[in-house]
């Protein structure tokens, strides 16, 4: 239901009026002389600068960093909201993680029919040798990001499941602590749930999930990045610092007397767990790519033998690429035994002939995607593609249907931005950040919302020139 | 600490170290054209390159010696890898890579000056910016060790840090007085005279110790005191004998950290008994320059052995 026909502003209604959510955050902000608003916001890009939040862009000039443009607007999200969102995704992590160890084990949900094994089969995340493994604590996702959008007052759906090394956590910290910064009164004006505490939460989640090789006293926790060149470098240094642990590249790793041990100044020093940021076919040169120097030759035979706890567990991106995506309903209802409590999009398996008819007789009104791609990179986005680029598709499409899904055009919801000319809205979406632990699922309040800049853009992917806002979950 | 993160450290801090002490050698030098005829100028700039080291890649890229071309190789120079840009974006990226053994003041401080100065230095440096830019440089050393001393835990990152500072420190020091002593030889017999005097007054000037030198001595200029203050005054922080006692301060902690010694220990005492209670005459006659060479080797000998003790390379 959206108020114009069109669009769901999270901030104002048809009429004009204020929402609720926001109606004590738009008093405050009536209340802010306009050149403060507009030195803050100057501001705010130094901070990022100096601080050093950046991220490369891949393709670009090796060296170049870029920051994500932060916008100053929060978005709002109601207590009553948050709630029934969360249960949602707690219910969907749950099916994943059942889901992920019944595809490595017995298959039940193959065998019940519900699943076809070709999307197993055909699927290039899916590792052989996961088969039979039960990870320590049998926990396969420790830490997921589900991205949801909006399209009205109670409509969200889940666009995208995130289970292999979500990103973005930083942001959502970085952009709090800067607003705190900037706007310090706002803050005692209006109750906002806390996100401080998540690298806390983090370090706790990964140490109650030692290996059996595990000594006791204080677990040893390490971050795998694949270096200061990576896109995500500064987040993996962040969330290392954060959490006391090491952060190693693979070149500081090696396999001695059975375990992942690091190259510390006093000598080698064995690793608990390992919060790995490089992909499965980076991770073990013997198992995977054996031109992979981001890895350590022989961790995965120490994986299975218990001496080390890889989180995310190798083989979990088998359950998020989109061919899977558009099964989840079935996998929820499977797995818990219940009606899913947040929705899918409506999506077309282009491997179904059907379906793929449909999708060639509509690509002008459809986004098509890689079943195995991300970033927003490999799509189509039918409504704003030119005649050329529709055509070109169309021949991927027929060329190789399976590796395609499409899903409609959805009518994202809105939030404004601060422009110098004064709010503006601008489509967004919303990827809060799931830790899996045996002692439970636990979401932080909020999660990073990410905002497409351009007027009437609907891509907010950061590599696309989308930009970030704090997210608030108010209190009740 | 991981060893990687040690070396991150180390290297860190000997390129702040060097990107400061070649500002100041241009700094003297550039006061130094300015009171010179055309001629001696020319021979300054010539000795600044002949100090950093850099005569071929610098007369493959230059017809002769003047300033402006002088210090625009040396602070940015495409064809001078080693250039004062690239020195601080190795200092920068040392910094990232340890990112979290140091303190959040101190990657601030690093990341401001780095964006600050590669703004300036990415075009040419003009006759009229390059003073701001040289202070810009020596500011930018005195912030990360301010902020490093205000903000950093005591511990083994600390000292890696300090090693890395005073054995680069030690490194420029000596070459500069070596270079200059080897200009000054001929004239050695002239001590006193006025061209001597400037001259060594510009060794003063290029490790920042002209003002308190002259404070201490009345003034009075001659190369047996500048001597005995450049390697012997351990008040002077510039000084060998100064380096040398910080840099044993610091393996000193390192040890007593990791309850072993190791062959940077041996390194450092062998080092120290060449250098203590040394008169400046003992020096002088046993040759200035072969005393520096032999200080040098050691001081180079002493980083690689902490690079091994300590797990810096797998």
């Amino acid at each position: 239901m959206n108020d114009d026909g069109g669009t769901f502003d999270e901030m104002f209604d048809g009429s004009g009026q204020t929402r609720p959510a926001y109606a004590e955050y738009c008093r405050w902000f009536d209340e802010q002389p306009g050149e403060v608003l507009k030195r803050k916001n100057r501001e705010a890009d130094d901070t990022f600068r100096r601080t050093g939040i950046t991220f490369n862009v891949y393709g670009e000039n090796e060296a170049e960093e870029r920051l994500i443009p932060f916008d100053m607007v929060p978005r709002i999200i109601t207590a009553a909201e948050w709630r029934r969102l969360s249960r949602g995704i707690e219910q969907r992590v749950r099916a994943l993680n059942s889901f992920l160890y019944d595809l490595y084990h017995r298959q039940e949900i193959v065998r019940a029919g519900r699943l076809p094994e070709r999307l197993l089969r055909a699927n290039d995340a899916w590792l052989a040798n996961m088969v039979g493994f039960t990870p320590p604590g049998g926990i396969y996702t420790h830490i997921v990001g589900i991205d949801l959008v909006r399209t009205g007052p109670d409509e969200f759906f889940v666009l995208e499941d995130n289970a292999r090394t979500p990103s973005g956590v930083s942001y959502m910290l970085e952009n709090r602590e800067t607003m705190m910064a900037m706007f310090p009164d706002l803050f005692s004006r209006v109750g906002v749930e806390s996100v401080s505490n998540y690298p806390r939460r983090l370090a706790r989640s990964l140490a109650a999930c030692v290996p059996p090789a595990f000594r006791g006293g204080r677990a040893t926790v390490a971050v795998l990045t694949p270096g200061i060149y990576n896109s995500a470098y500064f987040e993996h240094a962040f969330l290392a610092d954060q959490m006391g642990a090491e952060l190693v590249e693979g070149s500081d790793l090696r396999v001695v007397e059975d375990r992942v041990q690091m190259r510390t100044t006093r000598g080698y020093k064995p690793i608990d767990v390992l919060y790995r940021r490089v992909d499965d076919e980076f991770l073990d040169p013997l198992t995977f790519n054996p031109d992979s120097v981001l890895g350590v030759p022989g961790i995965m035979d120490v994986y299975r033998a218990g001496g080390i706890t890889i989180a995310n567990a190798p083989g979990t991106g088998v359950a998020d690429d989109k061919a899977i995506y558009s099964f989840m309903p079935e996998i929820v209802e499977f797995y818990t035994g219940e009606k899913p409590l947040l929705p899918n999009v409506q999506t077309w398996r282009c491997a179904d002939p059907d379906s793929l008819a449909y999708v060639l007789d509509n690509l002008a009104e459809l986004v098509v995607k890689e079943v195995h791609g991300s970033g927003g990179y490999g799509m189509l986005i039918g409504p704003t593609a030119s005649r050329k680029e529709i055509k070109a598709f169309r021949e991927k499409l027929e060329a190789r249907p399976e590796n395609y899904i499409a899903q409609p055009t959805l009518a994202l919801s809105t939030c404004p931005i601060y422009t110098r000319a004064g709010l503006a809205p601008r489509h967004v979406d919303l990827r809060p950040f799931v830790l899996v632990s045996p002692e439970g699922i636990d979401i932080t309040p909020g999660g990073l919302t990410r905002v497409a800049l351009k007027k009437g853009s609907l891509v907010v992917n950061s590599s696309q020139g989308g930009g970030t806002k704090d997210t608030w979950v108010l209190k009740d | 600490m991981l060893g990687r993160t040690a070396n991150g450290l180390f290297w860190m801090f000997r390129y702040l170290e060097r990107a400061e002490n070649t500002a100041r050698l241009l700094e003297a030098a550039l006061r130094m054209a300015l009171t010179r005829d055309i001629v001696a100028a020319e021979a300054e700039w010539r000795s600044v390159i002949a100090t950093l080291g850099l005569q071929q890649a610098y007369e493959a890229a230059n017809e002769g010696y003047d300033g402006l071309s002088v210090w625009n190789f040396v602070l940015r120079g495409p064809s001078n890898p080693g250039n004062v840009r690239a020195m601080f974006g190795a200092v920068r990226s040392n910094a990232r890579m340890a990112r979290i053994n140091i303190s959040s003041d101190v990657w601030e401080a690093v990341n401001d000056n780095w964006m600050k100065l590669d703004k300036l230095l990415a075009r040419p440096v003009g006759q009229t910016a390059v003073g701001e830019v040289l202070g810009a440089i020596r500011r930018a050393g005195t912030q990360v060790h301010g902020a490093f001393d205000g903000s950093m835990l005591r511990d083994e990152g600390f000292h890696f840090a300090r090693a890395g500072t005073f054995i680069e420190r030690a490194d420029s020091t000596a070459r500069i007085l070596d270079m200059k002593y080897f200009l000054l030889l001929p004239s050695l017999s002239y001590v006193g005279s006025s061209l001597d005097t400037g001259q060594w007054e510009q060794v003063l000037r290029s490790v920042a110790g002209a003002r308190v030198y002259s404070w201490l001595n009345a003034g009075q200029i001659e190369a047996r005191g500048i001597v005995d203050f450049l390697v012997l005054d351990d008040r002077f922080p510039r000084s060998l004998a100064f380096c040398r006692g910080a840099l044993r301060e610091c393996l000193g902690a390192l040890a007593r950290a990791h309850g072993v010694e190791g062959g940077c220990h041996a390194l450092m005492r062998d080092a120290d008994t060449r250098i203590s209670h040394l008169s400046v005459d003992q020096i002088f006659d046993q040759g200035l320059h072969e005393f520096l060479v032999d200080f040098l080797a050691r001081n180079a000998a002493i980083s690689r052995a902490i690079a091994e003790d300590y797990r810096f390379h797998a």
